[in-house]
């Protein structure tokens, strides 16, 4: 076998690195020097993730960019990481996130920048590894690993009430993920001794041990994600975490769970996931409806947004229980957009707070006669996050509720009742913000954005519009896995 | 061919980016010059269209590919015939002279080049969406355009009225997309693909199918896929009952009523039934569900429109009731006569709502036509262009809202489905409603005495070319518009465009009988609606002229029905409480007891309370007395002894 340069290592490690550089730039004498280390070496990070797209094989569903080394050999753990269409987009999107929230932290964080802009880093690498992990144990390893720095974060720059948060996000998370280590465990001694993702993809499974592995993943999943009724870690977590830990945490981690779905939960346990499958639909409509209805009454931003992005979620884990191309692409496309649409939507919160310290609504209110150029771009969010055509945020809900049809009416009845309820949040918030005269000295005293913003912003809405306007080649990549995937789970395991 | 047809809607777009991003940089000069010159284009390219599809060239084809997803692919792309040329046309001409308009009625405003940036951007999301050939792109043009309405209705964003209208228009249209966005998904179900052509095609083969939605109760897939994009068109052609946005949506300036609601966007409901006729003449249900909605919305907003004291209002509400006579034109299978009437409507109504501009530019932004009176000397121009606009919207022989209603009313007469009965009473009836309050504006506008107080009589003036040029050109084809319903409704113009069951024609017994427009007219003389519309105008000249005492008189002696009619049914008071407030009271209770008392409260905290109480129990074994650990551990030893033992 001819020497292939190991790209994926690259993407998991160099952050990491980096990271670990950043943290040896000590205290905040050499903030500036933490910044620029961080930003260097997030972008390093897109920049060598690049490579991944467009040396990505969409003919193909099996693994790419595969290396495979031994690690603990008494119990067969592998060094095994590759990706296929379903992990490489969200490793792209990962990378792709990173260097916003160090750009965003830029000004704002100001204490212990080393340690800030570091646990970003080291965080992109491990998300990236559990991305790519094809062992379950190396998967387990970054899993658990990628709550030790939202921990931090929320726990040291959070607001006044963050240890409470944190230690709400962090036991959660971890309950919900010790059930996932023991259907690993069982999945271990069934396949006789391997940690192989894909062998257990192949691996056949009676239906009551098939139904017990969905829900121990379930549950790890489904704290991730978060599906209703296990959400409510959300809401606390992003109130009191910093701007960029609000970004990651919506963009990033949430995708973590949906991600689970795909590789663990429908793979191996495909007739279990059948068998279920109304169950989680329920589930996902709950969080569809109820949820866009909690968002509806709060009267803290930052709040608002975390139900949306639990509403949002909601169609993630409906479009994977359809079982067709549909709803499983949709889905994906929803993560993908959500992470822009969402981190967006934090970060121009953020902006406000940054200057008012207050992410009530009701401290605000005309904040477009001072700020047009941000009302604008929050215009554009709120609108995407309404799901308007022609943004990011339709593409996927259009996709889902086309899937849900077919499946059921009542489902789709269901879930398109956000294009009333997204609607109705989103822009009555908006209304009370950005609209109207001016509405205390407080915001009459308030600057439009700076530099810095205006580019992150940017950024985020050309990627916004872009996708919306040509969400072709997202979905191209996704193809053949989707296809494959929906084949295997298809095919009963029995 | 194909890149002309690129240019038409890509040319607004440019205008809209330059003048959104770069206003500031350019001023506003600039930027009313280059959205003006590219809609210009616009406008040309589409005449040059309209042309080369009158020699019978019509265009089916794909721009770009959206998405592929399963085994669907979804387009970008035009579908270019009778049908979406004439509206380009139309919509192409009525912007390029609101346009014009907005230089003189938004001079001076802060948001100057914004609003060219929207109108531009409204020209845009207008054209992509009558230009579609399919479901998806539809979809497109259908939100972008609510996005713009939202926009500018909000357009003066500190007002209180403005924000909260826009608010409104924007979620009752969303509750009209939702129908909508359900519809389009039965259509993909069952057909397998968005695109018109290929739907058309299938249709037979789908006829029989049925659906059980509700368990016992099984519909035609046909009528269910037909009622739900006919809710679509219900939010955005704003039809009883969700119509309420549109009185309000007058918050916005004056230029986008008369652009977008009253000319161009509300007809994109009218525009989409028709487009979708080979779908709606399968579905005799749909249709008669049509034709009811239509009836009551022509009726009963006409009759709001009789009291109301705006002059922005009266033609809201007009608007309304002539959006209701198409939407029954369509429900009698009439499709090309309500295709006619948007038309001619687009161009009196423009009329009508840029003159309502110019009397309020004049009276200093007043409204209240109680407050205006005997303009007629000082704004001659706006005058006799509203009152050629007035004669057309009453339906006056010769002018052109004469034939689209005439048209309309008389195929409704010769349609023969459920329901037809009660529409044909609401459009009769209303041609003498329409004939009242259309004169009642003029009277108490232009004639009679001037009610204005001393500072505002003494800056009346006619308003700038700017202003009064769009009217002359617009009342041009006010006038004319209706003598082609010859070859465009009775002819074979939209042949393929538009199709109709022969046992639903009555456009084609109706048109055995057409002679020309003379004929018409002539015939018209001993025709209930043309004595009707007569009847209106004397009753509102007798009133609003001569015995202006009476009005009073009559509003007091009918209290509770004026208070009815002056609070619109209030409708707009049971759903501020059904839904405004039975969402917010849900929302409420699903949040302070489902997730903090029920979830977090009982669980999460619960679970946390549980262990932390079982720890406090537990903690008092751990004494840390090395006589209480020895003790235990002699016991230990004991048991495990005693075990073993045996």
């Amino acid at each position: 076998m001819s020497f292939e340069f190991p790209l994926l290592s690259l993407i998991i490690w160099l952050p990491i690195l980096f990271g670990i550089a950043v943290f040896a730039t000590g205290n905040d004498h050499n903030a500036q020097l933490s910044r620029w280390i961080a930003l260097i070496g997030s972008i390093l990070g897109f920049l060598v993730a690049i490579p991944l797209y467009s040396g990505f094989d969409i003919a193909t569903g099996t693994m790419q960019f595969v290396e495979n080394h031994v690690w603990i050999e008494r119990f067969n753990v592998n060094y095994h990481v590759g990706v296929d269409g379903i992990s490489m987009p969200l490793i792209l999107l990962n990378c792709f996130i990173t260097p916003l929230v160090v750009i965003a932290g830029w000004e704002v964080i100001k204490e212990r920048v080393s340690q800030y802009m570091g646990a970003f880093l080291v965080m992109s690498g491990i998300v990236n590894g559990v991305f790519a992990s094809l062992d379950a144990i190396l998967f387990y390893v970054f899993w658990e690993a990628s709550l030790i720095p939202m921990f931090l974060i929320i726990g040291i720059w959070g607001g006044p009430n963050r240890v409470y948060a944190a230690i709400k996000f962090f036991l959660y998370t971890l309950l919900g993920s010790l059930l996932m280590l023991i259907a690993l465990i069982y999945l271990y001694l069934a396949s006789e001794g391997s940690f192989s993702i894909e062998d257990y993809h192949k691996l056949a499974i009676p239906m009551t041990p098939q139904i017990l592995i969905f829900v121990a993943f379930l549950l790890a999943f489904a704290v991730k994600v978060p599906m209703w009724p296990v959400h409510t870690w959300l809401p606390d977590a992003h109130v009191e975490a910093p701007t960029g830990g609000s970004v990651v945490l919506a963009a990033i981690l949430l995708k973590l769970g949906g991600y689970g779905f795909l590789r663990f939960s429908l793979p191996i346990a495909p007739d279990a996931s059948q068998y279920l499958s109304t169950m989680m639909i329920v589930l996902s409509l709950i969080a569809v409806v109820y949820i866009g209805l909690i968002a509806l009454m709060q009267t803290d931003m930052k709040k608002l947004i975390a139900y949306s992005s639990v509403a949002h979620m909601g169609f993630v884990t409906l479009g994977f229980f359809l079982f067709n191309a549909y709803g499983i692409e949709g889905a994906m496309v929803q993560m993908i957009s959500h992470g822009f649409i969402s981190g967006a939507m934090f970060l121009c919160v953020g902006v406000l707070y940054d200057r008012l310290h207050s992410r009530q609504i009701a401290d605000y209110g005309g904040v477009v006669n001072k700020m047009p150029v941000f009302a604008a771009f929050f215009m554009l969010f709120a609108m995407a996050n309404a799901g308007l055509p022609g943004t990011s945020g339709f593409v996927g809900e259009f996709m889902v509720i086309m899937s849900a049809v077919q499946v059921n009416f009542w489902y789709a009845f269901l879930a398109a009742t956000t294009l009333i309820f997204g609607a109705a949040y989103t822009l009555w918030m908006y209304k009370r913000v950005i609209f109207g005269a001016v509405a205390s000295s407080a915001v009459e005293s308030l600057e439009d954005i700076s530099k810095r913003e205006f580019v992150l912003l940017s950024i985020l809405a050309i990627s916004v519009l872009w996708i919306g306007v040509h969400p072709f080649p997202v979905t191209e990549v996704m193809h053949t896995t989707v296809n494959q995937l929906l084949t295997h789970i298809s095919s009963s395991k029995l | 061919m194909q890149k002309l047809y690129l240019l038409v809607p890509l040319a607004p777009l440019l205008g809209s980016l330059i003048a959104g991003l770069f206003g500031r940089l350019i001023g506003p000069a600039w930027s009313h010059r280059v959205t003006i010159s590219l809609v210009f284009v616009s406008l040309l390219a589409s005449i040059v269209i309209f042309l080369d599809v009158l020699e019978g060239n019509n265009y089916n084809g794909s721009v770009y590919t959206w998405l592929i997803t399963g085994d669907t692919s979804f387009e970008i792309g035009f579908l270019i015939d009778q049908l979406s040329a004439t509206m380009m046309v139309v919509v192409s001409l009525v912007s390029l002279m609101v346009h014009i308009y907005t230089i003189g009625y938004m001079h001076g405003d802060p948001g100057y080049q914004r609003f060219f940036s929207y109108i531009s951007l409204f020209t845009f999301s207008m054209m992509m969406l009558v230009m579609s050939n399919n479901f998806l792109q539809l979809f497109f043009g259908w939100e972008a355009v609510g996005l713009v309405s939202y926009l500018l209705i909000g357009f003066w964003y500190t007002r209180p009225t403005a924000i909260y209208a826009n608010l409104k228009a924007f979620l009752v249209n969303r509750v009209g997309d939702f129908g909508f966005l359900l519809g389009i998904g039965l259509v993909l179900m069952y057909f397998g693909t968005l695109d018109y052509a290929s739907v058309f095609a299938q249709v037979p083969g789908v006829v029989e199918e049925k659906i059980e939605i509700i368990p016992g109760a099984s519909w035609l897939v046909i009528t269910l896929i037909c009622v739900l994009l006919f809710i679509g068109a219900m939010g955005k052609s704003a039809q009883f009952p969700l119509h309420v946005w549109l009185p309000d949506s007058m918050e916005g300036p004056t230029p986008i009523s008369a652009l977008i609601h009253a000319a161009t966007m509300v007809t994109a409901g009218i525009f989409m039934v028709a487009r979708m006729s080979p779908l709606f003449e399968f579905s005799d249900t749909a249709l008669s569900i049509i034709l009811v909605i239509g009836g009551i919305t022509t009726l009963f907003m006409a009759l709001v429109a009789v009291v109301q004291n705006d002059i922005k209002r009266v033609v809201a509400y007009s608007t309304l009731s002539q959006l209701g006579y198409m939407t029954v034109a369509l429900g009698a299978s009439a499709y090309s006569a309500a295709i006619f009437h948007l038309m001619t409507h687009a161009f009196f109504k423009a009329v009508l709502f840029l003159g309502a501009g110019s009397v309020i530019i004049a009276m200093h932004h007043e409204q209240n036509m109680q407050k205006m009176g005997g303009l007629k000397q000082y704004m001659p121009i706006t005058y006799w262009t509203m009152f050629i606009a007035a004669l057309a919207s009453a339906g006056v022989p010769g002018f052109s809202g004469f034939f689209s209603k005439d048209a309309i009313i008389e195929a409704v007469h010769l349609a023969n489905i459920p329901g037809v009965g009660f529409a044909y009473f609401c459009v009769l009836v209303t041609v003498f409603v329409t004939a009242l309050y259309t004169f009642r504006l003029i009277f108490m506008t232009f004639h009679g005495q001037t009610r204005m107080d001393k500072h505002t009589k003494e800056h009346l003036h006619e308003s700038p070319w700017v202003v009064t040029l769009p009217l002359i050109i617009l009342a041009i084809p006010t006038v004319a518009a209706g003598w082609f319903i010859g070859p465009i409704v009775f002819g074979d113009y939209f042949n393929s465009a538009i199709q109709v069951f022969p046992q639903h024609d009555a456009i084609e017994k109706l048109g055995a009988e057409f002679t020309g427009i003379g004929g018409m007219m002539v015939h018209a003389l001993v025709t209930a609606p043309f004595w009707l519309s007569m009847a209106g105008i004397f009753t509102a000249w007798y009133l609003y002229c001569v015995r202006t005492d009476l009005p009073a008189k009559i509003k007091s002696s009918v209290t509770p029905l004026y208070n009815i009619l002056d609070r619109k049914y209030y409708i707009d008071e049971i759903y501020s409480w059904l839904f405004a407030g039975g969402t917010r009271t849900l929302g409420t209770v699903l949040w302070k007891i489902g997730d903090v008392k029920i979830i977090d409260g009982f669980f999460v905290n619960g679970a946390a309370r549980i262990v932390g109480l079982t720890a406090s129990i537990v903690r008092r074994y751990q004494t840390g007395y090395i006589y209480h650990y020895a003790f235990t551990m002699i016991v230990g030893i004991f048991v495990i002894l005693t075990l073993w033992l045996y």
